[in-house]
């Protein structure tokens, strides 16, 4: 073709053909084949790594310790008898409820305190305030247990200098407890701020002015114009961090490892106690299989979430 | 609730002079006070870490004085990890992982992102749901089927066995935000490579790469900060300390005995965060545009 | 050896909508062809049918004398300028202008060859090195030109290129679409909403409406005889007014009786056209320009009297609207010397030679 392409209609015509299949058939199903082949190793994570051992830890789960006999939902409902497991439904919901809750306000705080300041210093706080989200988690709560620790707690060290007597905060089952979701908060709060401050940024100034002629108040501001504009947004970032943060694992099992006497375990923790350390695979597979009602509860949420997002930024 | 939330001066036209200045500098005090502490409760962890790192073993056992001062700077904890062969081990482990599963998660993602935003197939809404649906799937719920997988392909104890479960943490994201990223070219673009004469796969490497290369930035960050920081995989299927990679390796294998060298822990954890931070600190507007891009998809 | 024809086209969307509706049409080798109409009447449809980005439901299209209904777009042999440009946002000027060469493997001094002459004909010379970031609307849209032109395809097909610049560069555009068509004589096929950029670039203007062709013809014709009521209305701007009217005949004459029983001669030379057709009811339609202030002494000239509405002051000429019984807004274009003010009764001439009857069912112009 290189040497033809001096003159004017150079470019190769395919001679029409009248019998079947056409040319544009042809290409349609080369394009389906194309399209085929380039998400094949997507299709080979998403079933090979996801979806079969999803079902393949149903079919664990219903197996014997030793992995040689069927024994239907015995270990369901051996784990439901089981008070420690009860107490770890019981964590799980308490850790990952109080602390999305936390987070998210806190996340919206800042993110409106962030809004508020003029945009050339809002880079640098940005990258301060984000610094949390960006250590690995299993890393930082080290620090944190370090922090935590009893004889040398510096967090005490600073209570000490207001009068308040030192705190056990790994060692009593309550601080235990609020340990692990100040944690998870300090660890999680940063990414509702950056995705509240996204979403901020994204309601157009017209409306505060047309609001502020209309005689808003700035409390009626944030209820009538910011809350609504970030409704979708504020719901998909909760209920994706309810299920990140009822999945945790890091913080868990580096801050407490459980304890003390199994009352901080969550699902994932007691999961890996029971199935890896204790060597009860199956029963280990039902312990996090019991997270997956709730999880697809709240999946069908978000996704009806994002669709609705999806449809507006359309519209 | 927010600073703009100060009550107005009164109703009316007669409007104090200057309230509304007043209003809006009370506003950015309260914002700056606000941002003050929450970042120093923000970086006092990372910050005592290297306080910790920087002192002597001595000095960390004086329980006397102020914990968050360092009076006599050293880096000798920071040489002790670093002269540390297990630790300089963990490393390598996890640059390899993590190198390795970058390069496979661009590999899948890039293509089926094209694919499914682009070449309207059979089926093609459908695995974009479950694209997103398989990344709402956490990693706590799978590790126990993984681990017996892993386990009869003789991969434990191996950081290949890493590298094969690794992208279900970094594939379905990745793709999800960069078929977001595709979606927003204009489909103008396309049709005319079509019409200049661009067959599918010239059109994702000579237009589409290209072009949606912050995104693909963007994607390549998440993946990095995902497998590096990735705990509970390795935690199941390592136990060998020379397979492992920092994560686990710092936890578990720097802490023995009921006297901890403190200050070594704290330098290595903060070695190991290092990388992550390195690449916030130079692209933190890509990793913030990968961050927020997953709730809105373009 | 680059004519265009379209034979009982069809376009048909999943649903069974009909875009386009079974369409003849021929397009000449080196013609302008322009395809204008309102938003949805499925010219852009049957241009991007053309280009091959659309599949073809039914009928043929052949370009050059070669049936292309198969042919996928990059072996027709087409160029194609967008309304968003669609210029590469990671390449030059040059290299946007020269991928679709690169792609056809050609040689790199005939790339730079055609190139440059594009360049040289758009006069973006000294444009080469940008990205499309950096450059103007009016420069984009050259670019999107010279991409086409290198090419030096079979056809240009132009979807509405100019709807996204400002209205001063729209103007200055059009000029130079229609300079450097005159230079390389492509057939082109140009779509637009536009009925002023339609009358000014083409040597032929298709009207479409409703997914079919309502008239074809240079812009004289459809300006001085529209076929019906749609082309009549559309194209020319203000629109042309119609009144509900009746023929009646007079004694050997014809009359139009309008509303507020104001009676019109018909003209004698157009008697004749409409002499069966007495004591019907018609659609009268005039333009805006025809039905301007009183004068003395103009023969086939009839007046009317009307209270202004609203007065709107051009610089060039005054627009008067009004209404009558039964009537929409309707428009007059006074001399703006004419003194005129909303309220004040004012006395209007009607250029019957210039006037249209239509039925009011069909719309088609009697």
């Amino acid at each position: 073709m290189a040497s033809d392409a001096t003159i004017a209609h150079a470019a190769p015509v395919i001679a029409p053909r009248a019998t079947p299949p056409t040319t544009l058939q042809k290409m349609a199903r080369r394009r389906s084949t194309i399209a085929f082949l380039l998400t094949l190793p997507l299709l080979a994570v998403i079933g090979g790594l996801v979806a079969w051992p999803a079902a393949y830890a149903i079919y664990l789960s219903t197996l014997n310790r030793r992995m040689t006999a069927f024994i239907g939902l015995e270990n369901y409902a051996i784990l439901l008898e089981n008070d420690t497991f009860r107490m770890v439904i019981w964590q799980s919901c308490f850790f990952a409820i109080t602390a999305v809750i936390l987070k998210a306000l806190i996340g919206f705080w800042l993110a409106h305190m962030l809004h508020h300041i003029p945009s050339k210093g809002q880079r640098v706080w940005r990258g301060m305030l984000l610094v949390p989200w960006v250590i690995p988690p299993a890393l930082s709560t080290l620090g944190w247990w370090w922090m935590f620790e009893p004889s040398y707690s510096s967090i005490n060290w600073l209570l000490a200098i207001f009068s308040v007597p030192p705190v056990p905060w790994l060692g009593e089952m309550w601080w235990a407890r609020i340990s692990v979701i100040i944690v998870n908060v300090w660890y999680g709060a940063p990414f509702f701020m950056i995705m509240y401050l996204a979403a901020l940024k994204s309601v157009p100034d017209q409306l505060y002015e047309a609001a502020d002629i209309d005689g808003a108040t700035g409390w009626q501001r944030l209820r009538y114009v910011t809350l609504p504009m970030m409704r979708n947004i504020i719901s998909i970032t909760v209920l994706f961090s309810l299920i990140v943060t009822f999945a945790n694992y890091d913080i868990v099992r580096v801050l407490t490892n459980g304890g003390p006497r199994d009352l901080t375990h969550v699902f994932a923790s007691y999961a890996f106690q029971v199935g890896v350390l204790s060597g009860n695979i199956p029963r280990g597979a039902a312990v996090s299989l019991f997270m997956f009602p709730l999880l697809a509860v709240i999946a069908f949420f978000v996704l009806r979430g994002i669709n609705e997002r999806t449809k507006e930024i359309g519209a | 609730m927010s600073a703009t939330a100060a009550p107005r001066a009164g109703h009316g036209l007669f409007h104090k002079a200057g309230s509304l200045r007043a209003e809006r500098r009370w506003a950015l005090w309260s914002a700056y006070v606000s941002l003050v502490i929450a970042a120093i409760v923000m970086l006092a962890p990372p910050f005592y870490m290297l306080i910790t790192a920087l002192k002597t073993s001595a000095e960390i056992a004086d329980l006397n004085g102020n914990p968050w001062i360092v009076r006599d700077p050293t880096l000798e904890n920071f040489a002790a990890i670093l002269g540390n062969e297990m630790f300089r081990g963990f490393f390598w482990n996890s640059i390899l992982v993590t190198l390795l599963v970058v390069v496979v998660t661009m590999l899948i993602s890039i293509p089926a992102a094209f694919a499914l935003s682009r070449m309207r197939f059979w089926g093609s809404q459908w695995l974009a749901t479950g694209v997103f649906l398989t990344y709402l799937v956490p990693d706590t719920l799978l590790f126990i089927p993984l681990y017996q997988i892993v386990g009869g392909l003789g991969l434990l104890n191996s950081i290949w066995g890493l590298v094969l479960v690794y992208p279900t943490l970094t594939v379905p994201f990745c793709t999800w935000i960069m078929i977001g990223y595709f979606a927003s070219i204009p489909k103008e673009l396309d049709e005319a490579a079509l019409i200049d004469g661009a067959g599918w796969l010239q059109m994702l490497w000579r237009i589409f790469i290209p072009v949606a290369l912050p995104g693909i930035i963007a994607a390549t960050i998440f993946a990095f900060t995902v497998s590096w920081a990735a705990f509970v995989y390795p935690t199941a299927f390592i136990t060998r300390p020379d397979e492992m990679p920092l994560t686990i390796g710092v936890v578990s294998q720097l802490i023995r005995g009921d006297t901890f060298a403190w200050g070594q822990l704290m330098a290595g954890a903060l070695l190991a965060a290092l990388p992550p931070v390195v690449v916030y600190a130079f692209l933190m507007d890509y990793y913030v545009a990968g961050l927020t891009a997953g709730a809105t998809k373009g | 050896m680059a004519q265009v024809t379209l034979r009982r086209l069809v376009k048909e969307y999943e649903g069974g909508v009909q875009a386009v509706k079974g369409i003849d049409l021929e397009i000449a080798d080196h013609e302008f062809v322009v395809l204008v109409g309102p938003s949805g009447c499925g010219k852009s449809t049957t241009l991007r049918m053309i280009a091959g980005l659309e599949d073809i439901t039914g009928g043929e299209i052949s370009i050059g004398g070669t049936v292309v209904n198969d042919i996928p777009p990059r072996d027709r042999d087409i160029a194609m300028v967008f309304q968003n440009y669609a210029l590469y946002p990671h390449m030059t000027v040059f290299d946007n202008m020269a991928f679709g060469l690169t792609l056809r493997k050609f040689r790199k001094d005939e790339i730079q060859r055609r190139v440059m002459e594009a360049a040289r004909i758009l006069d973006i010379t000294q444009l080469l090195d940008r990205k499309p970031k950096a450059l103007s609307g009016g420069q984009r849209q050259r670019v999107a030109m010279g991409r086409a032109i290198v090419r030096d395809p079979k056809v240009f097909l132009f979807d509405e290129p100019l709807s996204n610049l400002d209205a001063k560069l729209r103007v200055q555009m059009r000029t130079e679409i229609k300079k450097v068509h005159q230079t390389v004589r492509t057939t082109t096929v140009y779509v637009t909403h536009d009925q002023v950029e339609a009358m000014t670039l083409a040597d032929r203007v298709v009207v479409m409406n409703g997914g079919i062709i309502e008239q074809v013809g240079p812009p004289q014709e459809l300006y001085h005889r529209p076929a019906t009521r749609f082309v009549a209305g559309f194209i020319g701007s203000p629109a042309m007014n119609f009144i509900p009217a009746r023929i009646e005949p007079a004694s050997g004459a014809l009359n139009l009786r309008l509303p507020g029983d104001i009676l019109l001669p018909i003209p004698a030379e157009r008697s004749d056209r409409y002499r069966a057709q007495g004591g019907r009811e018609v659609l009268f339609g005039i333009r805006p320009e025809h039905l301007t202030e009183t004068r003395q002494g103009r023969a086939t000239y009839a007046d009317l009297e009307v209270v202004p509405e609203v007065i709107e002051p051009m610089g060039m000429e005054t627009l008067v609207h009004f209404h009558m019984d039964g009537t929409r807004d309707l428009c007059a274009r006074l001399d703006p010397t004419i003194p005129a003010a909303p309220g004040q009764p004012l006395r209007l001439t009607a250029d019957l030679a210039n006037m249209h009857l239509l039925d009011p069912q069909s719309g088609r112009v009697l």
